[in-house]
């Protein structure tokens, strides 16, 4: 497998299967998904993971195909000429390349990101299918087919707000990220806050037990207020039938158990439980 | 950390992602709120909710999410056995104290006495309150008897009394976009609307105009622009009057007329119960003055988008019968006419005011929904804006 989780994206199985056969076969990825699921990103972890450039091509509602290849800037000519510029004499100096120009000429293969393609009009993936397929493209200005040296790789994202037609579908292959499940969950939040949850309870802690205070903090907080807190930081911990038993004597161990984990300091903990005891009796 | 709270909010509907996820988490390493769940409640809410059509089930699923964290609280206690406790307790205790307790019968004693009384204030508080609720009558005198027991006997409040918290109060229910429309959200119905109209303006380069500027400008490049052409909104409304649609039609024209200025073409019409072979404009003149739909249809192009508005309440046979309708006698049923539209017009939605679960009850709004290939749509904001994208698609 080419492309696996990385220190800072976790890829599930079946989308490392899918970017795997985009590559080696040399087709566009289509990738959906709701918002939010890593679809932008995914295109960056794959420039990555494989040692490639990216090339992002991010998708307007006014976005033409055409502006993916190049264009051609008539009306500085026009305007040039009547200044009497030099330059007026070469069309190619009026030809600014576009994204796909710029990943087909590249000399090493590089990933090209075409970021939201839902955006723009309904006809603007019709409008890059031969592209897509022969990865070349004809100048119309100055006669020539520009050719990729290499087969980019290509990724496409998609928001799903406009149905995408199907002789586009067909050049690609499709993935559909899924929201991820829990644990998949947990595993992206610890990649980027990892001891998060430990150091937020031993601090509650030790601010309480005025081993050391928080800058900027006026007031300490009370019994109550503290175990709200800690309730709410640990609270993942705790499997949900305990929370919905309401037998306390069932829900001593896990619970202990919890926080023992988080707090290494059994004694804080004791104490704490006591000087809330205290405080709701008196 | 967080993960159930974040599953809890997508269980109640509120589109987070894991974005939002960890731009709350960022904010907590940041410290930005400390040990304080009123504080945490704006954070989160600022982190996680990006629409305030989602403040309501926001409140919702936090309140659900802290109901279940508070149960917690008795765990807590009950995590320390009594026993050590006890030790504990003794240990703070002065010699004097000791020797106190000890006449009064030794520190289990003195626990046992003070939960009986601790559960006899709670009888009490409870039956209270239970009479209060039956009659009031005795309780103005009886009141500040109790204060004062309570504040003799030291003994504490055994429930809690929190002050009703901030998402408790459901303040933004009114935003909620699924609850129908009022005159308070008249303006954010609007909005919606408003951006239906401008998806019809986009700029082109006016050729003819630039070279003629351009030659009146001495030879001096002069661009201009110009509208798109084709892609101006027509809409064409027909709103049922009479009956029970009198309090809804008032609602949708003011909706209407207030975007008048924003389309460019804006037709409307009333109909009553379903659309036959004539329509008015002018509700006093509805016996005189009527105009007959085949006019209509041929004077307004393909390209117009039709609304009709109605609860699309009425006998099944006003719809299928000729003949069928109350007012009149119709040669050709409800259910041809409106096919003709169909037929003519690629864009045609029916917005109902009465509300969506009600509507598989009731055979005549499902024979009208399947008459309009069910484009039929609820009238509130979201099932507005619901038709209008249907209408720009």
């Amino acid at each position: 497998m080419i492309f696996d989780s990385t220190a800072t994206y976790i890829s599930t199985d079946e989308l490392s299967m899918a970017v795997d056969a985009a590559v080696k076969l040399e087709r566009p990825l289509l990738v959906k998904g709701e918002p939010g699921t890593g679809k932008t990103l995914l295109a960056e972890e794959i420039a990555n993971s494989l040692g490639m450039e990216l090339i992002q091509w991010h998708i307007k509602s006014t976005t033409k195909a055409q502006q993916g290849l190049y264009e051609y800037d008539a009306v500085t000519r026009l305007r040039d000429s009547q200044l009497g510029d030099e330059r007026v004499k070469d069309i190619r100096n009026y030809i600014k390349k576009g994204k796909l120009w710029q990943a087909f000429e590249s000399d090493k293969r590089v990933v090209l990101l075409i970021d939201e393609i839902d955006k723009a009009d309904i006809e603007f993936p019709n409008d890059l299918l031969q592209e897509l397929d022969r990865m070349e493209f004809f100048v119309y200005e100055t006669a020539e087919t520009i050719k990729a040296k290499q087969r980019p790789v290509v990724v496409i994202t998609s928001n799903n707000e406009k149905e995408l037609p199907d002789a586009f579908l067909r050049r690609c292959f499709f993935h559909y990220i899924n929201f991820p499940d829990r644990e998949t969950m947990q595993a992206i939040v610890d990649v980027h806050y990892p001891e998060i949850k430990k150091e937020l309870v031993k601090e509650a802690m030790d601010i309480f037990f005025d081993v050391r205070k928080v800058p900027g903090l006026k007031k300490k907080p009370s019994t109550s207020e503290l175990i709200d807190w800690l309730k709410l930081l640990m609270a993942d911990d705790i499997p949900d039938e305990i929370l919905t038993n309401r037998d306390p004597s069932k829900a001593i161990p896990p619970l202990y158990g919890a926080l023992v984990k988080n707090e290494q300091d059994v004694h804080l903990l004791e104490r704490l439980a006591f000087m809330n005891r205290r405080n709701s009796r008196g | 950390m967080l993960i159930n709270f974040f599953l809890t909010l997508r269980k109640y509907k509120v589109p987070v992602t894991l974005r939002e996820l960890m731009d709350l988490l960022e904010a907590l390493r940041l410290r930005i709120v400390y040990a304080n769940i009123d504080d945490f409640y704006l954070l989160s809410r600022t982190c996680l909710v990006k629409d305030e059509k989602n403040y309501d089930k926001f409140d919702r699923a936090f309140s659900a999410y802290f109901k279940g964290l508070e149960d917690l609280h008795g765990m807590l206690e009950s995590l320390i056995p009594d026993e050590w406790l006890r030790r504990e307790f003794e240990k703070t205790l002065t010699p004097e104290e000791l020797e106190k307790i000890k006449s009064l019968g030794g520190l289990e004693k003195l626990i046992e006495a003070f939960q009986k009384a601790r559960e006899e204030e709670e009888a009490r508080q409870a039956k209270e309150a239970k009479e209060g609720k039956e009659g009031k009558e005795g309780q103005e005198g009886d009141d500040p008897e109790q204060k004062g027991k309570k504040g003799a006997g030291g003994l504490g409040q055994g429930k809690k009394k929190k002050a009703k918290k901030v998402w408790d109060e459901r303040q933004y229910k009114n935003l909620d976009d699924s609850v129908e429309l009022g005159t308070r959200n008249i303006k954010i119905a609007l909005r919606r609307l408003r951006k239906f109209a401008r998806t019809g303006k986009e700029e082109e380069l006016d050729m003819k105009g630039t070279i003629r500027a351009t030659a009146d400008n001495g030879g001096m490049l002069d661009i201009r622009m110009q509208p798109e052409r084709k892609n101006t909104v027509k809409v064409l409304c027909f709103f049922d009057i009479g009956g029970s649609m009198d309090a809804h039609v008032k609602i949708c024209e003011e909706l209407f007329s207030a975007t008048r200025t924003e389309f460019k073409h804006l037709e409307s019409f009333y109909f009553h119960n379903f659309i036959y072979e004539s329509v008015w404009k002018d509700n006093r003149r509805r016996m005189n003055e009527r105009l007959p739909t085949f006019e209509i249809l041929n004077k307004y192009a393909h390209d117009y988008k039709v609304v009709f508005v109605g609860d699309a309440t009425m006998a099944p046979y006003e719809i299928t019968h000729a003949g069928g309708s109350v007012e009149h006698w119709n040669e050709e049923p409800g259910a041809v006419w409106m096919s003709r539209f169909t037929h003519l017009y690629d864009k045609i939605v029916w917005i109902n005011p009465t509300p969506q679960e009600t509507w598989e009850y009731s055979n005549s709004v499902a024979m009208t929904r399947e008459l309009v290939n069910g484009k039929m749509y609820p009238l509130t904001i979201r099932g507005l804006e619901e038709s209008m994208s249907a209408l720009t698609k």
